[in-house]
């Protein structure tokens, strides 16, 4: 800790000594005075673990070893390149964006390729997970070198059948074109490129020759979207699997203790009935009249496993849970605040669903699910069956924002159709989806920041949480890479994901983040940017505070801290286009916000309408995005948006009551997710330059947009919110239990 | 069990079904029709949105029994043949879906907007109250506005 090196800092005119700047940890309100020269720099910060190795990284990392085998690419004799790949599309644009990388390798319309996902392949170990805002970081490169091989074979087959060298040979719109300017279609070469033999290397396209990756493109799907025709997992058809639906207890992992499904099982189109771990399955030709004899049951339930708990013991715990500040606020200038942000559930349109036709020696399951190979593994011990015997399709998701990390309905589905003895199509009610489905962990926070002479000295932040529920397989990537990480001891999955993706990204001094996990047993899950848009946007608001009792502007303040000009630049592109600073009537107000992650950033400048403090409405947006190198631009900006759609709604107006073991809320009239009317009236979106490799982008809009509408919110009230969502009434009659 | 004759999407079909059922699993699991989603069952976040009669329905909350004799449409069959009705092409135009499960409902519901008003104001388009759960509703208003300036 003693360590003499010189540590340049940016923007700074002279170097500060490590000495100097550690020295404030043991007695800041003495040094901060006793340090000539570094006041009007900034106090740099050291790196922090996910500046050095972010969660990306270490799912790239644990890919390693089968990243050639990810890519699978045929081309067929129609001309139509088909891309297998092993990720899960939800609405995130992941399909789009790879068939681009395909389409740009082999000089390709985009149109003649198609993206399938991929079954369970448990041969990636690894390897097939989509979370972490990563698909596309850990895509890039191996699905563009397998379309260079698919092209490089090609070329081959087509030299061999024209007697002409390879180099005289070029490809355009599908087809290889020979030097006297004829072409031929892949599509009749791909039966002689099969059946070359040897090693084709070939290198993907420089960036600087990509005529369509980094051009704006609409999905693939979305002609069969807008018609009705593209088919989620409820749309199709397996023979015999017929509508399904659960009967949940009236608490948290409450259980069956007896049933008496007599009026029940003589209701119309009813089929079958049995009990299962979850509940009571109600078997129907009809999802209709399965929910009709789901609620003629009667059931008596065994305790769940929270039932003594609601809000107030929960907040409770974690306040008692955030670990203590080392930095004591006596003799110096220092902001402390704390926040409570409640449980949000992820409640994607398409409630959980699966089909299972599970027999004696074999099973098959439908679902959306983002990671697979766990899915298949946990379902194969479940109903007692080898992993070889159990096929798992991955299907196209109706929104997922974290909730298909779990396959809860795939191996429901599959417990079903064992104790039926009928495959079975799962369907769980928007009821169950809320109150028995996952959840953002509730949390609290406890921030304090010291500052002096112009600089900030130490940034503290303790995060207490419900445990975040990790077991998806997740963690065992993280097991397998656990030695690399730059973080040590017997810190758990959820403390390195923490520390993978949450990081202060300005120079303050000595900056400790800390998570403590209060362990509930009830159901949870990684929720949009996981931890970051709590801790991150928490920190945001912090961010404002400081800067007005430091006297500074809050965009000028965030840029003299910001670590670097590509921060920097988001930063000024927003408060250029958003007018930063101009004069709005009473009760409106600008806010700004910054966010850090998977090697990109990104600023959000907001403005409210909080005329009526208790019915605030986002009225426009300027969003400025630096992913290092963007594949599909206008994908980029639909995730950038749904960010903050997500933002509008957690900050303000969504989240779940807990109550005596239960969520109260049973549907989106209670669960009050944003509608249009809550919706921004003009979004801008400003995607910057390429400059390098592509950074996540998934999750990277929430935690700016929730530090940028809180202080937006504080600014037109004069009240900074506390509590989240900031108005979270129960303005409903809760549905019976 | 009862009969219901009705017209779905331009053609005639009869099924036998409680008078109850509502008209989406009617649809869904007995006619094989599967734009409309389910997402609520109670009619609030209307991701079944079809038309009765060319106006606004909730099939997840309509019985059947209501819709004998009557023409139901949904999203399946708003597009002629491979001619899409304007309000679907400014959807691909604006690139509005993203999961996509809710636009069915949300492009019926900017259709019977159009239907009973030409003149499109950020209020109308405001009390379209259709869930959609990855956000969209900033493309979702310029696409109806683009639609409603090409329809005018």
């Amino acid at each position: 800790m003693t360590c003499d090196n010189e540590v340049p800092v940016p923007g700074a005119r002279v170097p500060v000594r490590r000495r100097q700047f550690l020295a404030f940890l043991v007695a800041a309100p003495v040094l901060t005075v006793a340090v000539p020269g570094t006041a009007e720099a900034v106090v740099p910060t050291l790196p922090q673990p996910a500046e050095i190795l972010d969660l990306g990284d270490v799912l790239i990392l644990a890919g390693a070893p089968t990243e050639g085998a990810l890519a699978v690419l045929s081309v067929g004799e129609d001309g139509v390149v088909t891309l297998e790949l092993p990720r899960c599309e939800v609405g995130q644009g992941i399909t789009t964006a790879t068939a681009m990388l395909v389409a740009e390798e082999l000089d390709l319309p985009l149109d003649r390729v198609r993206v399938v996902l991929a079954d369970a392949r448990p041969e990636l170990l690894m390897n097939q997970l989509t979370g972490g805002s990563n698909t596309i970081r850990s895509v890039y490169g191996p699905v563009r070198r397998a379309a260079a091989v698919a092209r490089a074979r090609l070329l081959a087959a087509a030299s061999r059948q024209q007697g002409v060298a390879v180099a005289e040979l070029s490809t355009r719109d599908g087809a290889v074109v020979l030097p006297d300017g004829r072409s031929i279609a892949y599509g009749l070469l791909t039966s002689a490129a099969a059946q070359l033999t040897g090693v084709f290397a070939a290198q993907p396209k420089p960036a600087s020759e990509h005529r369509l990756v980094g051009t704006p493109q609409s999905r693939i799907d979305a002609r069969a979207m807008v018609t009705g025709q593209f088919e989620y997992t409820l749309d199709h058809d397996v023979p015999g699997a017929m509508p399904t639906v659960v009967r949940r207890p009236p608490t948290i992992n409450g259980s069956v203790r007896s049933v008496d499904s007599g009026a029940a099982r003589s209701m119309p189109g009813v089929l079958a009935i049995g009990v299962v771990p979850t509940g009571v399955a109600v078997v129907a030709e009809t999802f209709g009249q399965a929910m009709a004899a789901r609620d003629a049951l009667k059931v008596t339930w065994n305790a769940g496993t929270i039932d003594s708990l609601s809000d107030k013991e929960i907040r409770d715990k974690l306040r008692a849970a955030a670990l203590p500040f080392v930095v004591p606020p006596l003799l110096t200038q220092h902001v402390d605040m704390e926040f409570d942000f409640a449980f949000v559930s992820h409640a994607p349109m398409e409630t959980n669903s699966a089909i299972a036709d599970v027999r004696d020696d074999r099973a098959e399951i439908w679902a959306g699910l983002k990671s697979p190979i766990v899915a298949r593994q946990t379902i194969a011990a479940a109903i007692g069956l080898p992993e070889a015997a159990v096929e798992v399709h991955v299907v196209q998701g109706g929104g997922s924002f974290g909730r298909r990390l779990f396959f809860d309905a795939a191996i429901e589905a599959a417990q079903i159709s064992k104790a039926l003895r009928r495959p079975v199509k799962l369907m769980w009610s928007r009821t169950d989806d809320l109150r028995h489905g996952r959840a953002r962990a509730a949390s609290h926070h406890k921030l304090r920041a010291t500052f002096g002479l112009g600089n900030v000295l130490t940034f503290e932040h303790r995060v207490a949480s419900v445990e975040t529920d990790f077991r998806h397989g997740l963690g065992e990537i993280l097991t397998a890479t656990a030695a690399k990480l730059p973080v040590g001891g017997n810190l758990s999955f959820a403390q390195t994901v923490f520390l993978t993706t949450c990081k202060v990204p300005y120079n303050f001094g000595v900056v400790t983040s800390l998570l403590n996990e209060v362990p509930l047993r009830m159901h949870t899950g990684s929720w949009r940017s996981v931890y970051s848009a709590n801790t991150r946007g928490a920190e945001e608001i912090l961010v404002d505070q400081l800067a007005k009792k430091m006297g500074k502007d809050p965009v000028a303040f965030r840029r003299e801290f910001l670590k670097d000009a590509r921060q920097r630049a988001v930063l000024d592109k927003v408060a250029a286009e958003g007018q930063w600073g101009r004069a709005m009537p009473p009760g409106f107000a600008q806010g700004v916000a910054f966010h850090d992650e998977y090697k990109s950033c990104t600023a959000c400048l907001v403005e409210i309408d909080a005329r009526d403090p208790k019915n605030p409405r986002v009225v426009k947006a300027v969003i400025a995005v630096d992913v290092g190198r963007p594949i599909n631009p206008r994908g980029l900006e639909a995730q950038m948006l749904g960010g903050l759609t997500d933002a509008i709604s957690t900050t303000l107006r969504a989240g779940l009551h807990i109550d005596k073991g239960l969520p109260l809320e049973g549907s989106y009239s209670q669960f009050h997710y944003a509608r249009q009317k809550d919706a921004p009236l003009d979004v801008r979106i400003h995607v910057m330059p390429a400059t390098g490799e592509p950074g996540g982008a998934g999750e990277l809009g929430v935690p700016a947009a929730v530090g940028a509408i809180a202080n937006a919110y504080a600014r037109a009230t004069g009240v900074v919110p506390r509590s989240f969502p900031i108005i979270f009434p129960v303005d409903f009659e809760p549905f019976p239990r | 069990m009862p009969s219901y004759t009705m017209i779905v999407n331009g053609k005639p079909v009869t099924v036998e079904a409680p008078a109850d059922l509502a008209l989406l699993w009617v649809l869904r699991d007995k006619l094989g029709v599967r734009g409309p989603k389910f997402g609520c069952g109670i009619g609030v976040c209307r991701a079944c949105t079809s038309h009765l009669n060319g106006a606004e329905i909730q099939p997840c909350v309509t019985p059947v029994a209501e819709c004998a004799g009557q023409e139901v449409t949904t999203i399946e069959g708003l597009a002629s043949g491979d001619d899409l009705h304007p309000v679907q092409e400014a959807w691909l135009e604006q690139d509005v879906a993203q999961c996509g499960y809710c636009q069915p409902g949300q492009i019926m519901a900017a259709v019977a907007l159009l239907r009973t008003k030409k003149e499109i104001s950020d209020d109308d388009i405001d009390r379209i109250a259709n869930v959609c759960r990855c956000g969209t509703y900033f493309r979702i208003r310029q696409a109806i506005k683009s639609a409603a300036a090409k329809m005018a």
